[in-house]
């Protein structure tokens, strides 16, 4: 791809569990949660990746910014390779991370000195920091709260504080680990609408996710099956139009597609790539 | 069993200047054997609510009946409260804490006072009533099974109890979709099975118009309404302004609707939408 | 509820004493209780008071603020005072069964009672104003030539900062857990004191795992966040000594040279 700024190469992560068995004595086993992932991510696009607990998205992302190392494969970041001990933490100031637990992720107890504990790590100059701080914040909307303490604030808002603190690193790259998750849907709209905006202003996204009304979002979804590495990717319309292979992974396709599917069933002529409410409505209305 | 709620208020720490409103004046009842969901956002008194249920929290002022039975009156027995009604909380696999699955589960009995082999045999009902297999889980830890199988023990430890009336808060918060669909299930078959009465809070429109026989719509510590599943998203543009969100397929047919299809009112299954929408082009 | 203490809570305000350099205050509250301790008279409590009022009006933390933290603390003022008031043998000038109460058992009561709260007043101060990140990094700065015979100040200063951040969530976390057991029949308000510890079981065990879950979320996102130690760290709040703290500086010294004073003439 030309404009490739993340190139991940037979991704294979392997986890090493100990189990203890029945007569005490331990053994290693090894369990593959990536099985050979490879991907080409664009700069500046949108990208969605959708799969059941246990397809290894997670782990996925945590590769992405050297969380953790690769078991074989190759991940390359602005064409610098991951594995390259020297550059690892410009890899991670330039991959910023959001994850799911709003709470567990902010380490201050004040937001705006949360917000600056990314560029503080990376020793750029104070006031730049200051600079930057409230530049995110305002970004997030959070502005007026950068006094506030975290405990104090609802989980959309502490997951828009995490956000203002990726920023604050000033990376290329976002990568967002179910950042909803534990959101009521008042604040899973607020955090979608942050995304959004930051694909706008030209931050390559990654959203890892399990709400297909996310996903859609997105320009482009990629679907993981557990041990078997990518399953579908494609653009939202080509991806979720594929109800049955949605199904086998037991992903719920979005209501169009399923009234589609069973509309087709009856013998009318609904088109497979019909995936938004709207778009069936109106093919409904020009049928009629 | 019944429940009744009468003039329902509660202050959290009255007097002091972070005095905060989380019920007021709140009304209804809930006959024997209805499945209920409970909708508003995080602040709106719903949590409030469910613990004055089973007496975790006293009512500033009002009046709960159970069957009858005013469990807000002194020298009531709290147990006895417990017994009847099933508390699961948000995120209840966040409780666990022993060594094996079963004896986890057999917590809540045996605080009742329940030994031997009724309470083997409670525990083991419960295990299965939750989807999974007794002989092979009873055994393990609770701590080495997934996210999803631990929500689920966390709800056996509840369902052992027998409650007859069974309350759960957000019990689908955080779980992917086949988690969701499953504990959903799950639920719906205990009620079919046992017709105990079920109050569950969701943030998902579509569980809520699916399952629910009453919605009881929170906002800012009120009871806003108190009325069927139907009726509640016949009042579209009401819970668009309530900051709500409506089924997709009422958003759908009600798209259609107004683009002059002849459809029913206020559509909130996908099979009524099928057959309705075939009919039109039949 | 539990996270209504304000023992410890910063107040939000702009005033000198808040802008004052962390070391600055850390050090004065220091001075601040050796003082308490040089004082013994009644005369010097109150110029000490006369002294904490003035920086107290200056903080512009209200009193009744300051006071309701204290509430938390009545227990032990009271029994502070009335072990001193009965304990203390001396001329008696009240006595009632077993009850004797001496001059000397009065004065003394009042003496340490008077003491405790201006300490408490005093050092809480600290904590209302100044905010706990300033607070742990003053500290930290201050520790720091003890880093050079290897103590880790820096981790120490992380380790208090992600310690103030995470108290109120693990108190409400130990709150839902509490709430969630109740609601499973379980009762920790009656039996002995081994069946009252054994009923803790439920509760300990989840917060041990809630708290290690948080901290390896924490150590996640710290990593994601690129912490890696103190080397290199800039801040946000850089500290340095401004006109105001070399003012503060003299005056924190003079206030204890007067003390001193007042102890060897009076």
């Amino acid at each position: 791809m030309e404009n490739s700024i993340i190139k991940i190469e037979n991704l294979i992560y392997e986890y090493v569990k100990q189990e203890v068995l029945d007569d005490g004595s331990t053994v290693e086993k090894v369990k593959r949660a990536l099985n050979g992932i490879s991907l080409d991510i664009e700069k500046g696009s949108f990208l969605a990746v959708v799969g059941q607990n246990g397809s290894g998205k997670s782990t996925l992302a945590k590769n992405i910014n050297g969380l953790l190392l690769p078991t074989r494969g190759k991940i390359t970041v602005k064409g610098v390779e991951l594995a390259d001990d020297e550059r690892i933490w410009d890899i991670r100031q330039n991959v910023a991370m959001v994850f799911q637990n709003p709470d567990n992720q902010l380490v201050a107890s004040i937001v705006e000195d949360d917000v600056a504990f990314g560029p503080e790590n990376l020793g750029v100059p104070s006031e730049v920091i200051r600079q930057r701080v409230d530049d995110a914040l305002k970004l997030v909307g959070m502005y007026e709260m950068r006094n506030k303490a975290p405990h104090l604030l609802s989980g959309g808002q502490k997951q828009r504080i995490a956000i203002a603190g990726a920023l604050a690193m000033d990376p290329d790259i976002i990568v967002f680990d179910e950042p909803t998750a534990m959101l009521d849907p008042k604040g899973r709209k607020e955090v979608m609408a942050i995304i959004n905006k930051l694909h706008e202003e030209g931050k390559t996204i990654i959203l890892i996710t399990h709400f297909m009304e996310e996903a859609v979002q997105a320009d482009r979804v990629v679907i993981l099956k557990k041990g078997s590495g990518i399953l579908l990717d494609g653009s939202p319309k080509e991806v979720f139009c594929q109800s049955e292979t949605l199904r086998d992974v037991d992903l719920t396709p979005p209501l169009a597609v399923e009234l589609g599917d069973r509309l087709r069933a009856r013998g009318m002529d609904i088109p497979q790539d019909i995936t938004r409410i709207e778009e069936l409505v109106e093919y409904l209305c020009q049928l009629k | 069993m019944s429940i009744e709620v009468k003039n329902l208020c509660h202050v959290y720490e009255a007097g002091t200047p972070s005095e905060s409103r989380a019920l007021e004046d709140v009304s209804f009842t809930i006959e024997n054997g209805k499945f209920v969901g409970i909708v508003g956002h995080t602040g709106s008194g719903k949590s409030t609510l469910l613990q004055h249920l089973n007496g975790l929290l006293k009512p500033t002022s009002g009046q709960i009946l159970i069957d009858g039975v005013d469990i807000t009156a002194d020298g009531t027995s709290m147990l006895d409260i417990r017994k009847k009604v099933g508390l699961v909380f948000q995120y209840p696999e966040y409780q666990l804490f022993e060594e094996t699955i079963a004896k986890d589960v057999a917590f809540g009995p045996k605080n009742l006072g329940i030994e031997g082999e009724e309470l083997e045999n409670l525990v083991r009902e419960a295990i299965e009533m939750v989807g999974l297999d007794y002989e092979d889980y009873k055994d393990k830890s609770p701590f080495e099974i997934s996210g999803g199988q631990k929500r689920r023990v966390a709800i056996a430890g509840v369902l052992a109890m027998k409650p007859e009336i069974l309350i759960l808060d957000e019990p689908t918060a955080g779980l992917d979709p086949r988690a969701h669909k499953d504990v959903m299930d799950m639920i719906k078959n205990i009620h079919e099975k046992y017709h105990n009465t079920v109050i569950f809070v969701s943030h998902n429109m579509n569980d809520i118009a699916n399952l629910s026989d009453q919605v009881l719509v929170f906002a800012k510590a009120k009871l806003l309404k108190d009325a069927s599943p139907r009726e509640v998203f016949a009042m579209k543009e009401w819970v668009l302004d309530k900051d709500l969100d409506l089924p997709d397929v009422t958003n759908l047919c009600e798209a259609l609707r107004e683009k002059g299809f002849d459809l029913s009112e206020t559509i909130i299954d996908i099979d009524q939408a099928e057959k309705e929408i075939y009919d039109i082009f039949k | 509820m539990i996270r209504d203490i304000t023992l410890g809570q910063y107040y939000n305000a702009d005033s000198v004493i808040h802008r004052l350099d962390p070391r600055i205050k850390i050090i004065a509250s220091l001075l601040y209780i050796v003082e308490l301790f040089v004082v013994d008279s009644f005369i010097g409590f109150f110029y000490a008071t006369a002294a904490l009022g003035l920086v107290i009006a200056l903080s512009k933390v209200p009193l009744s603020f300051i006071f309701r933290g204290m509430k938390a603390l009545l227990i032990i003022l009271i029994f502070t005072f009335v072990i001193n008031l009965f304990m203390i043998d001396g001329t008696i000038i009240f006595k009632l069964w077993i009850f004797t109460i001496s001059k000397e058992g009065l004065y003394a009561a009042l003496f340490m009672t008077f003491r405790l709260v201006l300490l408490i007043t005093g050092t809480s101060l600290l904590t209302l104003t100044t905010k706990p990140i300033s607070l742990t990094d003053g500290l930290e700065r201050l520790l720091y030539p003890l880093s050079k015979l290897k103590v880790p100040t820096h981790e120490i200063a992380m380790m208090m900062t992600i310690a103030l951040r995470f108290i109120p969530t693990l108190l409400e976390e130990t709150d839902k857990i509490i709430k969630a057991q109740q609601a499973r029949g379980a009762d920790f308000e009656s039996g002995n004191l081994i069946n009252r510890a054994k009923n803790l079981i439920p509760i300990i065990v989840p917060l041990f795992v809630s708290a290690f879950r948080i901290a390896h979320d924490l150590a996640m996102a710290m990593e994601a966040r690129c912490y890696k130690g103190g080397e290199g760290r800039t801040r946000l709040h850089p500290m340095k000594y401004g006109k105001r703290d070399l003012v503060a500086y003299v005056l924190v010294f003079a206030f204890l040279a007067s003390i001193i004073l007042l102890r060897i003439f009076i």
